[in-house]
């Protein structure tokens, strides 16, 4: 293992139980997130990669304890994050925050802008009551906001401005790890840049670890070092930024990027559209396959009777696919 | 840019408050003003009256069934010959003080209620919320007339029969907020930072789950005045003090010969109630945000 | 060339606010011809989608009013029609899709009703023979096994596939003129490829011209031949798509360009700051004012951009920007 890793998860698992009328009271699982593992490097940014209901965002939301994880680990700083209980679990709560995907829903409509980045420091009553206003203002200040707007009501920013606040809140207990879920989703094209500069600008500042959930690919191109793509729960690729983006292997991979419109006039050329039709299966029954098998263009026989493993391929790069072999050629 | 050029600063805002915005919606509401105005009218009324114009309205102080305006009595006498003007303002304080305290206990046990189940769901909610649901579907008036038959007729259990009979809307309401209210942002962002579960309740899901509240225990003060009046003009009353239903419960008998001992504390009631109603509507549109891009 | 199929000049569309009277369009002319795909960008609030409800007579109701302008279709102006007129144009001659079509589709109808509706009132079907054609549309959209699918509730749809029966519900009647508002801003990227390969065969198919409303510069290059780059409530730029990109004259659009982190054919280790496009669009307030809306924003500002709104300059044979210094960018 990787001396380096900041963070380090292994098999996490997070299921669901959902009540299906036939089955006389039987509990079925949904498995949201099905035995995945992954490792981030201390300074650095990992991308989750998927579409809605791939399980990125309930990843995110176990390895910060928001939703409790059914099995795995999910060791911060060699730390196991999930063993802790009650206080030690409040104080250590500092060590991951969180940056919200809805600027509107995620500040507290009845405090001021300086109370919702302070009250952090409130809960966990690390830092001195004195000092605490010289770390907002050191915030405040970092994240582009003026002083005189730490008096106002989250109503009079806008979205731009509210996930600035957003960003100065998650940043004030100096934590290790920071989880942006979905950060510039709900903003303008223009504003997203703002903000996109803003994170990096701010992770070169202060060293910060990322783990950065988006269902954007050419925001998470612009903004990670290495990319995990989801689907179904499961990890099925994950490799740095170059390797992902000029040789994706695993043929989901391969048709999200091409289903990313482009202006780029090459790209347009030079990209066949991969088509993949119908929907995901049912996922409280998964087929016992590989998941993604009724809806690719290349399945195989033995696609359909074995759930292939994540292996390591040359130079880090992990898929799950059968037909991909070690020389790290894509099946398409 | 090469040359200077003057764009136009950003206008400083002024902080402006959740509240201090509700206000300013709430005074443009003329309806709602006025019910205020009234309101504030029959509270100043009902402090100052008793002392200021000092007849007891127990006593007898005139013939009986003197007509308003007659002798010096701007509201008459009532079927004993006591002033009818001392009885309405005395009962002012009875009615103000039972719909006031009747509602603080409605909201006391409401809010505790629902913010529980809401919070904590699971077997808590379903526990808390069948026993709303029996408390719901008791017939109101009965039950309060058994506590009140059962424990005395003094003031402080007249008010207690009626909050424990009116909580459940408010328990519901509540806990619907709270339902709500938990699932955004900013309540798991409190979470991640650290907040324990009673910051989260009680000071992160509840002052936002107050609008609904407010209005309703508004709303609450007003059906607690008419609760009152009626549990009196059955005669489950305080002897001891003056309450409008009381005055229309004991001239009822004689409501053909002298309607005005009847029309008058019913007026009364009418009107306070009324405005109660205009005031808690008012607060309805200014604290609901929806309502407030119009 | 003949006339165009839709021809908007001066439009002036104006909202009643609580501080006042406020021009959300205003002085917006294009010209859109049959089979055209036509696509508007621009932030939101910058009246791309009010374009959309003035075309369609939808707006809202007692704020919203066309002020001045007109808005000819087929040689028929829409502002002079009646409200029956109109009613008969939605849903015959120009329909539209939202962008999110589970609030679209009413839950309590199956799909197959809802279909069925639209093709009895326009068309005057019988209702067999509207049930059939139902299964046809939703069979046109590629819904897998229609038969089946059309006495689903919408709720035991997947999100693309509401898409999918908005759509069909919306060429139910072979309109002329099909505005999709943001179709796919609510689904899935792998969905959203889908959603637009359909719309281009079927426009293909039966020659319905497209409006395409969007804030994907990257969905319009995929769509769209010609396009309009809106700016509180005015257009900034118009020209054909592979010439703005190329070679934007507008320094909005240049700036909407390239503030998004695309993913280009050749992709490098290096990765360059993104171009901010400062501060947010102005407020409703400000709208109409004789200068240029966008000057607060602009790098290229100078004392003129201030004092006076610039006119439309014209570039090569397609290309309009309504910049000042239009030449500089």
């Amino acid at each position: 293992m990787a001396e380096n890793a900041l963070l380090n998860v292994e098999n996490l698992t997070v299921r669901f139980a959902v009540k299906r009328g036939s089955s006389w009271g039987r509990k079925s699982y949904l498995y949201a997130v099905d035995d995945i593992s992954f490792q981030i490097k201390r300074g650095e940014t990992l991308a989750i990669v998927g579409e809605s209901g791939s399980g990125k965002s309930t990843t995110a939301l176990a390895v910060a304890r928001l939703v409790p994880a059914h099995s795995g680990k999910v060791e911060l700083d060699g730390e196991d994050f999930l063993a802790l209980e009650d206080e030690a679990l409040r104080q250590a709560r500092s060590k991951i925050q969180f940056i919200f995907q809805d600027p509107y829903s995620s500040l507290n409509p009845r405090l001021r802008a300086e109370a919702i980045v302070r009250e952090p420091l409130d809960s966990l009553k690390s830092v001195p009551e004195a000092d605490r206003q010289a770390i907002v203002d050191r915030l405040f200040k970092a994240v582009g906001l003026r002083k005189e707007q730490q008096r106002l009501f989250p109503h009079q920013f806008s979205g731009g401005q509210r996930q600035r606040i957003g960003i100065a809140r998650a940043l004030v207990t100096q934590p290790q790890l920071v989880i942006c879920d979905e950060p510039v989703s709900a903003l303008d094209v223009a504003v997203q840049a703002q903000i996109l500069n803003l994170l990096r600008e701010l992770q070169s500042e202060f060293g910060l670890t990322y783990l950065f959930i988006s269902h954007d690919l050419g925001v998470v191109q612009h903004m990670c070092d290495s990319i995990a793509v989801m689907y179904m729960g499961k990890i099925v690729e994950h490799a740095d930024r170059l390797s992902l983006f000029n040789n994706p292997l695993h043929p989901y991979t391969a048709a999200l990027l091409s289903a990313v419109p482009s202006v780029d006039k090459a790209r347009r050329e030079a990209t066949k559209r991969i088509l993949i039709p119908g929907d995901p299966p049912d996922p409280i029954n998964p087929p016992k396959g590989c998941r993604f098998a009724n809806r690719c263009p290349v399945a195989q026989a033995q696609c359909r009777d074995a759930e292939p493993p994540l292996r390591d391929l040359k130079g880090g790069h992990r898929v799950a696919c059968h037909l991909v072999g070690d020389d790290a050629v894509s099946p398409l | 840019m090469s040359e200077q050029v003057k764009v136009p600063e950003e206008e400083v805002v002024e902080a402006r408050s959740p509240f201090s915005e509700a206000w300013e919606m709430f005074r443009r509401n003329h309806a709602a003003m006025a019910g205020l105005v009234v309101l504030i009218l029959i509270v100043i009324a009902a402090i100052i009256g008793p002392p200021l114009y000092a007849v007891d309205p127990f006593e007898m102080v005139w013939a009986p069934f003197s007509p308003p305006g007659v002798d010096g009595f701007i509201l008459g006498t009532d079927y004993l010959g006591r002033d009818l003007v001392a009885a309405l303002l005395g009962g002012a304080r009875v009615s103000l003080i039972i719909g006031l305290a009747a509602a603080f206990v409605t909201v006391a046990i409401g809010v505790t209620v629902g913010a529980l189940a809401g919070f904590y769901l699971g077997w808590v909610e379903e526990v808390l919320m069948r026993i709303t649901e029996f408390f719901q579907v008791l017939p109101t008036l009965l039950f309060s007339m058994v506590i009140v038959a059962l424990f005395g007729a003094s003031l402080p259990m007249i008010t207690f029969a009626i909050g424990v009979v009116s909580w459940p809307p408010v328990a519901r309401i509540t806990r619907a907020e709270f339902l709500r209210i938990r699932e955004l942002e900013y309540v798991t962002a409190s979470r991640a930072s650290g907040a324990k579960n009673f910051k989260l309740m009680f000071s992160v899901i509840l002052p936002n789950a107050l609008p609904p509240i407010i209005v309703q225990s508004a709303l609450m003060v007003g059906s607690a005045i008419l609760f009152e009046a009626g549990l009196s003009f059955l005669g489950l009353t305080d002897p001891n003090v003056v309450s409008w239903g009381q005055v229309i419960g004991s001239n009822r008998q004689y409501i053909l010969d002298a309607p005005y001992t009847v029309t008058i504390p019913g007026l009364a009631i009418f009107v306070t109630v009324l405005a109660i109603s205009l005031v808690g509507d008012g607060l309805n549109d200014a604290l609901n945000p929806k309502l407030r891009q119009r | 060339m003949s006339e165009p199929l839709l021809k908007v000049e001066n439009l002036r569309i104006e909202l009643t606010t609580r501080d006042g009277i406020a021009p959300v369009i205003d002085n917006l002319s294009f010209e859109l011809n049959a089979g055209e795909n036509i696509s508007f960008v621009g932030e939101s609030g910058c009246g791309k989608s009010m374009t959309a409800l003035g075309i369609m007579g939808l707006l809202p109701e007692k704020i919203g009013r066309i002020a001045s302008g007109s808005i000819t279709f087929d040689g028929e102006d829409l502002t002079a029609a009646s409200e029956a007129r109109l009613k008969e144009i939605r849903g015959n001659d120009i329909s539209m899709i939202f962008q999110e079509p589970m609030t679209s589709l009413n839950p309590v109808y199956t799909v197959g009703e809802q279909i069925a509706e639209v093709l009895r009132r326009h068309q005057g079907l019988s209702a067999a023979q509207a049930w059939t054609k139902a299964i046809e549309l939703l069979d046109a959209v590629r819904i897998p096994n229609p038969q089946a699918r059309v006495s689903d509730y919408p709720f035991q749809m997947s999100g693309g596939q509401r898409q999918r029966v908005m759509i069909a519900i919306a060429l139910a009647c072979e309109p002329k003129i099909l505005i999709a508002d943001e179709p796919t801003t609510a689904l899935d990227v792998t969905v959203q490829a889908q959603i637009f390969d359909l719309l281009r065969d079927l426009q293909a198919e039966t020659g319905t011209a497209i409006m395409l409303i969007t804030h994907d510069m990257g969905a319009v290059a995929e769509m769209s031949e010609r396009m309009i780059v809106m700016y509180a409530g005015s257009k900034a730029e118009e020209g054909r798509v592979d010439e703005v990109i190329e070679h934007a004259r507008h320094p909005y659009t240049k700036g909407l360009i390239s503030c998004v982190p695309h993913i280009m054919q050749t992709l490098t280790e290096e990765r360059h700051k993104l171009t901010e496009i400062e501060g947010i669009v102005p407020s409703l307030r400000e709208f109409g004012r004789n200068n240029c809306l966008f000057a607060a924003r602009c790098e290229l500002v100078e004392d003129r951009c201030l004092s006076e709104r610039p006119p439309e300059n014209g570039f090569g044979k397609t290309q309009k920007a309504a910049c000042w210094r239009a030449e500089e960018v």
